[in-house]
């Protein structure tokens, strides 16, 4: 009997995660272009469907029908598996995140994460890491320069942002005690209230390392127009480049979520321990929250120049995070 | 470390930055749905050609040809007949049997309409011009004397 524990429960988790995940992307695309719109007082996309709500699945449909071209200068191997290596991570990431309290369906305790791991933090981390792999083959198995560029700019973002981030993520975990996101948002011992405001303050800082880390504008240098022509993905196209944009948008989903489940409660809300169910819908509504804002930052902030975005990085971001986070240990133990 | 007082002021460009945004997202948006809405348009806007009639149905065009004369671009062509005093086509003593403006010489200054002494020539609110071929930018008289409806709306000046 405990294949169904084991195996059945955990396989529809995924599926409704991926479904649901999928058609998030699909429709984040318009909520981001019907904003942008309404940021640069547009009214944005809304011919087709009521207030254009079949762009998305125009959009699908169009990239599916495009021809599939592998230039024939380019690594093949790597070629078509750059986006595949991109987008797996960017799924995997949600799969530790907790989405909503543990629901009592079926006579059956159901948690709403799909795997409750111990080390979910550092497997968010990992995950997040391996997909620059995607981005860079991609990149490099081009075989053009502005996609080699592209890539090469994308590691080195994500390196060194990665390192404030990590700081910053140790003194949140510092404050929680557990690297368990289900024990985060519902901890063992109560957090008390000064140390989850001084959590709180990390959040500006945080949130610019997540803009870095999803290559989101202003700091989009993976794809930087201008300059790159589209960076990594120049010579992708149809699917292939529809997968890349799937994983920028998934990573603004993980990235949100992450960041909703640190500081802001995950799918905590008032009357949640009454009505479970209320949970999936506070953390639905928290994660669009967090998009907004990414989406608020890239309509007002032009982006920086390359070497502008390094030192922001190492000169003002990782010191401010290492004093932080020597704070935040002090702060733990003696208070 | 950077200097710190600059990255503060930057932080606070940002933040002036985006509060700018937000002030354009409530602002909520200036679009206009064009061909679905009309157009606002001030009401000296100079558009298409446009021959008048007076109330009893009598042409206002004398065929005195002044338009013609006053024109920059030569885009006016009129040709005068005397008027037969049974059936009147004017109040005049002639009237222009043939009018005609050349749109792709019209510069829309709009000195026909200040030449023409009865205020039959008038510059009205209907710019959608475009034709399918060339001919069509040679307005008869018969299309100067029935101009469609624009779609536009007369804000104030």
């Amino acid at each position: 009997m405990d294949w169904i524990n084991l195996i059945l429960i955990p396989a529809i988790k995924s599926v409704v995660l991926v479904v649901v995940l999928l058609t998030g992307f699909a429709y984040l695309t318009w909520f981001e272009r019907k904003l942008i719109g309404r940021f640069q007082q547009r009214i944005g996309p809304n011919r087709a469907w009521k207030f254009g709500l079949g762009h998305p699945i125009a959009d699908a449909l169009k990239m599916i029908f495009k021809e599939e071209i592998v230039p024939s200068y380019t690594d093949k191997v790597l070629f078509v598996l750059g986006p595949a290596l991109a987008i797996a991570p960017a799924l995997l990431i949600f799969a530790v995140i907790p989405v909503g309290p543990t629901l009592n369906l079926f006579g059956k305790e159901i948690p709403l994460v799909v795997a409750d791991v111990n080390i979910g933090v550092l497997w968010v981390l990992a995950v997040a890491g391996l997909g620059t792999y995607g981005i860079v083959l991609g990149g490099w198995a081009s075989n053009n320069k502005y996609s080699l560029l592209g890539a090469l700019r994308t590691s080195s973002q994500m390196l060194s942002y990665e390192l404030p981030m990590g700081i910053l993520l140790i003194a949140v975990l510092l404050v929680y005690g557990t690297l368990n996101l289900n024990q985060i948002v519902t901890p063992l011992t109560p957090i008390p209230w000064y140390l989850r405001v001084w959590i709180l303050l990390a959040f500006p800082f945080y949130f610019i390392t997540m803009l870095a880390e999803t290559g989101r504008k202003p700091f989009d240098f993976p794809e930087t127009e201008n300059e790159l022509v589209a960076g990594f993905q120049t010579e992708y196209g149809s699917i292939k480049f529809a997968l890349y944009y799937m994983t920028e948008y998934l990573h603004i989903l993980g990235a949100s979520g992450l960041a909703v489940t640190l500081f802001f409660g995950g799918w905590r809300g008032p009357f949640v321990d009454q009505f479970p169910i209320l949970g999936l819908f506070y953390f639905a509504a928290k994660v669009l929250a967090m998009v907004f804002l990414f989406i608020w930052a890239s309509a007002s902030v032009p982006r920086p120049r390359y070497d502008q975005l390094l030192r922001f990085c190492w000169t003002f971001l990782f010191p401010i995070s290492l004093v932080y986070m020597a704070v935040t240990a002090v702060l733990v133990v003696v208070m | 470390m950077a200097n710190v007082s600059t990255v503060f002021r930057e932080i606070g460009a940002v933040v002036q930055a985006m509060g700018v945004t937000l002030r354009a997202l409530l602002a909520g948006p200036l679009t206009v749905q064009y061909p679905e809405q009309p157009i606002a348009v001030y009401p000296r806007f100079r558009a298409r050609h446009e021959l008048r009639r007076y109330e009893n149905g009598l042409e206002r065009c004398i065929g005195c040809m002044l338009c013609e004369a006053a024109c920059p671009t030569g885009a006016i062509h009129v040709e005068a007949a005397e008027n037969d005093p049974a059936h009147p086509v004017s109040p005049g003593e002639r009237y222009a049997k043939v009018y005609e403006v050349n749109l792709m010489r019209c510069v829309f200054c709009g000195d026909c309409e200040t030449a023409c002494p009865v205020e039959a020539i008038v510059l009205g609110h209907d710019f959608e011009l475009a034709v399918y071929d060339r001919d069509g930018f040679l307005l008869t008289k018969e299309q100067l004397l029935n101009p469609k409806v624009p779609n536009v709306v007369v804000r104030a000046e």
